[in-house]
């Protein structure tokens, strides 16, 4: 098999598949947070200069969740076919709420009426509130695993999605990125909108610890084989010891009102999170939850080799061009946001 | 209903609502360019203004694309799985790139377009426009290939069987340039242009018969008129290459956009007309062997017709695709001749005399739009049966998953969310253009928006 560094073309897929939605949510993550904590602002002025700290990125941001199903339909159709169909609901409910999210940042300052903004403003949290759920809960049933017969095709019912665990993992995703929106939203405000945010930030952060810890202890009560794999390669021990210690940053920077450092620490909090997931499931992509023979893996789900090494030369292409320019975007809206002509 | 229709409406549906939005934005971004790049070079205000007024109306376009491509890229795993297996090694790899090298760009660049009007020099701007418009021409691109490769396939063989079969790639670039995808590109693009192009024309023009910012909707419609006059004149050379093409690989859907049956007589070209399917016979008004002539140079030719295929092996809404086919290349047709006729009055200095003319191109922006929803009518229901032309059944394709009621479920809501969107959007699209360009539009959002307003206008 054709290797690429030394790792096996399918791995590295499955890696950079992962890295990409990692990317997503972290960078999406923030913007969505954002939408979840919008309510609690209560003056037009706040929400604004909420809505514009956003406004030049969020749209950059969402091409991510494009990417990552580009390159997961690319490296992996067999994951992509079954994934997407076995989850026919959920993801019909997730593109709505991207559809609404898109419009109501878009329509919400188009009219000047009270009634109009409240509507586009609710619309912006629920939508919000709703995709970042479903993220959790999506995510929540990958590392279950699902009910896939031995062609890869779903035989379970549709409303298996919403079981207890998931449910868990789609109320801490919301809090995890509760959490992140505030943090960045902190960095981009002054005077009395940051006063206040910084309040939300410390409920925020307390509300995704709870959830955090919720979500372990339920993962090593009820799903014990996720603990597996550190039993097996004890020095994998480290990621949750370093996301542990990761978590407590967020909160000592907090404290100390430095706001980048607890950003860059959620930032790797939602990597290792990932992290973990994807050491639990490799070399699965998909578990059946009827037997071990219908698993997906990267091997028997990717894309010929032939596919995946053209992608290879794509992405090394294509990634660096899309780091610089969104590192060029980000430092061009830089520092605190201050409403003009252009503003929403 | 059975799932297969359900899908295919629900398919059809979406992307023809997604197919709204980005010829415009393509069109638009193509038109800003020039405009912005006319105000870097004659540093003449008016073409700012210009430009910032079409980047608003551009905003509110390419925000709902966005919106709804996002859909159209989960729908083919949500709905048609097992087509996805099939294609998924070709296919995915174009949508992948599409991701990386066009999404990313325009987005991207699109918030130092909307915001960076204060941030960046007038150059860097006039580069994150340019950026923002290759980018969605490039994303046309990209979804355009994949599209092309299952017209037309190539550079690729078949592993496995039954459902487990899929087609992978062993020529990268001859599956990026099959035998229809130069064409269609060109076409497609050509559409956008012209999609734009005229929606320019249909806003200066319902300006000069209110009379409203005549200097300004003056040049902007001279803009616009070069544009849809070259794309309009263009379109008519590609689409005969596109027509070409079909001819060459896709006879069965030739003999149906003319609605030709028996393969051993010389094919006919119609102007207008309808298919009588259960007679098999084709009526209206048509040069006779002009298809003969088209695709093989003699009037006289045979042309494969319909009979030539087994019932199962072709399109079977035959009068639909010769209407759509037909009405498109009308369009093409009037626009040819109604931007020829006003450049020639521009050069008689009359242009802007004529009113019934401004009456006309107040509501030319629909001529572009029906012909890029028909054409691809034509196109995508001249392909059935197949998926992959020749190699997978549609029928073959769905999600084994998914049922009716699911279908059903999704095709409602996206129904409701559609027309709730497209209302939104014309009314607000509709009070952009009644409250002019010079109305810097923070009526509402800063108390010093009366004296902006004022200095302004
Ligand atoms: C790369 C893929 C791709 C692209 C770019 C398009 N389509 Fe398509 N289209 C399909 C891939 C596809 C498909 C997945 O292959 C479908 C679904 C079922 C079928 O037979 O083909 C299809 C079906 C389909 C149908 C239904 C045909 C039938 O069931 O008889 C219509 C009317 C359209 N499409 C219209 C469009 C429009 C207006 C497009 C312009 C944006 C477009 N398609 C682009
Ligand atoms: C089934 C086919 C299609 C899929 C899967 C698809 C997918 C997408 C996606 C995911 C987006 C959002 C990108 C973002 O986040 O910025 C988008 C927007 C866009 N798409 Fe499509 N698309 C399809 C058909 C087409 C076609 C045929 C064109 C050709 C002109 C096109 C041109 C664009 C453009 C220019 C945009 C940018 C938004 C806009 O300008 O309105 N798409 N599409
Ligand atoms: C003027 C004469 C025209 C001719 C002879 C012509 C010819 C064709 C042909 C043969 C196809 C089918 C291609 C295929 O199935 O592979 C097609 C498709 C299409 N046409 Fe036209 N066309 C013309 C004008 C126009 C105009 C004016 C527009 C839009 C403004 C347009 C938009 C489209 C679109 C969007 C498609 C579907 C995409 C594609 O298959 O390329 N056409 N055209």
């Amino acid at each position: 098999m054709a290797t690429f560094l030394g790792i096996d073309y399918p791995t590295c897929w499955f890696l950079l598949v992962g890295a990409v939605f990692t990317g997503y949510i972290i960078l999406d993550g923030f913007d969505l947070g954002a939408g979840i904590i919008h309510l609690f602002f209560t003056k037009e002025e706040s929400r604004r200069i909420a809505l514009n700290a956003i406004g030049p990125v969020w749209d950059g941001n969402e091409v991510w969740i494009v990417i990552g199903g580009g390159a997961l339909f690319a490296g992996f159709p067999e994951v992509y076919a079954s994934l997407l169909s076995a989850f026919y609901v959920p993801f019909i409910l997730f593109l709505l709420g991207i559809i609404f999210r898109a419009i109501s940042i878009e329509f919400r300052s188009k009219e000047p009426m009270l009634w109009w903004r409240r509507m586009w403003d609710i619309s912006y949290c629920a939508s919000s509130t709703l995709i970042a759920f479903l993220l959790g809960v999506i995510l929540g049933n990958v590392t279950e695993g699902i009910n896939m017969g031995p062609d890869h095709v779903f035989r379970g019912s549709f409303t298996e999605f919403l079981n207890p665990y998931a449910l868990l993992t789609g109320v801490t995703t919301v809090a995890l990125l509760m959490m992140h929106g505030a943090i960045y939203l902190v960095m981009k405000t002054e005077n009395r909108l940051y006063t206040k945010l910084t309040l939300i930030v410390k409920d925020a952060t307390i509300f995704f610890v709870i959830m955090i810890l919720l979500t372990s202890f339920y993962t090593l009560l009820y799903l014990p084989k996720m603990a597996a794999v550190i039993r097996n390669y004890p020095e994998l021990f480290v990621v949750p010891v370093m996301m542990v210690l990761t978590i407590a940053n967020i909160t000592r920077q907090i404290t100390k009102r430095k706001y980048l450092y607890a950003f860059i620490s959620s930032a790797v909090t939602i990597s290792l999170l990932m992290i973990l997931v994807a050491m639990e499931l490799y070399p699965n992509m998909l578990v059946s939850t009827q037997s071990p023979a219908n698993n997906l893996t990267v091997y028997n789900a990717s894309s010929s080799q032939k596919t995946l090494g053209i992608m290879l030369v794509v992405a090394a292409i294509g990634v660096p061009l899309v780091v610089g320019y969104t590192t060029f975007v980000f430092v061009t809206f830089k520092g605190k946001v201050k409403l003009d002509e252009m503003s929403y | 209903m059975d799932v297969e229709i359900l899908a295919r409406i629900q398919f059809a549906f979406t992307i023809a609502f997604h197919y709204i939005y980005p010829p415009l934005s393509i069109g638009l971004g193509l038109v800003m360019v020039i405009m912005e790049g006319m105000f870097l070079k004659t540093g003449n205000k008016l073409y700012e203004k210009m430009t910032k007024f079409f980047v608003r109306i551009f905003a509110l376009i390419f925000g709902i694309g966005v919106a709804t491509g996002i859909v159209m890229e989960f729908e083919f795993g949500t709905n048609w799985a097992v087509y996805s297996r099939y294609v998924g090694d070709v296919f995915g790899s174009a949508l992948a790139a599409e991701g990386i090298f066009a999404f990313a760009l325009e987005s991207g660049f699109l918030g130092i377009l909307l915001f960076g009007w204060n941030r960046v020099r007038p150059s860097v701007h006039f580069f994150a426009t340019v950026m923002v418009t290759l980018g969605s021409m490039f994303s046309a691109v990209w979804i355009v290939v994949a599209n092309s490769w299952q017209q037309t396939p190539t550079g690729y063989h078949i592993v496995g069987t039954g459902l487990h079969a899929r087609a992978e790639i062993t020529d990268f670039w001859a599956m990026v340039f099959n035998p229809s995808m130069v064409s269609r590109i060109s076409h497609v693009w050509l559409g956008s242009f012209l999609s734009g192009a005229f929606l320019v024309l249909s806003i200066s023009a319902y300006y000069l018969r209110k009379k409203r910012y005549l200097e300004f909707s003056k040049s902007a419609f001279k803009i616009g008129l070069v544009v849809a006059t070259l794309s309009a004149l263009a379109q008519l050379f590609v689409g005969h290459k596109s027509a070409d093409v079909v001819a060459e690989y896709q006879p069965a859907k030739l003999a149906a956009l003319e609605g030709h049956y028996d393969g051993s007589k010389p094919g006919d070209m119609y102007l207008m007309g309808y298919v009588d399917q259960k007679k098999q016979e084709t009526h209206g008004l048509y040069i006779p062997g002009g298809l003969s002539f088209l695709t093989k140079g003699d009037f006289k030719a045979p042309v494969t017709g319909l009979n030539d295929f087994k019932k199962e092996d072709r399109p079977s809404a035959v009068n639909f695709v010769f209407q759509t086919y037909h009405l498109m290349v009308a369009i093409g047709m009037f626009m040819i001749a109604l931007t020829l006729y006003s450049c020639y009055l521009w050069w008689r200095k009359s242009l802007f005399n004529k009113h019934w003319l401004m009456v006309i191109f107040s509501f030319s922006v629909l001529l572009p739009q029906v012909a890029n929803q028909v054409g691809w009518y034509s196109a995508e229901v001249g392909r059935q049966p197949w998926v992959v032309y020749g190699l997978l059944r549609t029928s073959k394709a769905l999600s084994q998953a998914v049922t009716a009621g699911h279908i059903v479920f999704s095709l409602i809501l996206f129904t409701w969310v559609y027309l709730v969107l497209f209302v939104l959007f014309i009314y607000l699209l509709n009070k952009k253009i009644k409250r002019g360009p010079f109305d810097e539009e923070n009526l509402d959002h800063s108390p010093r928006h009366i004296e902006m307003a004022d200095s302004l206008a």
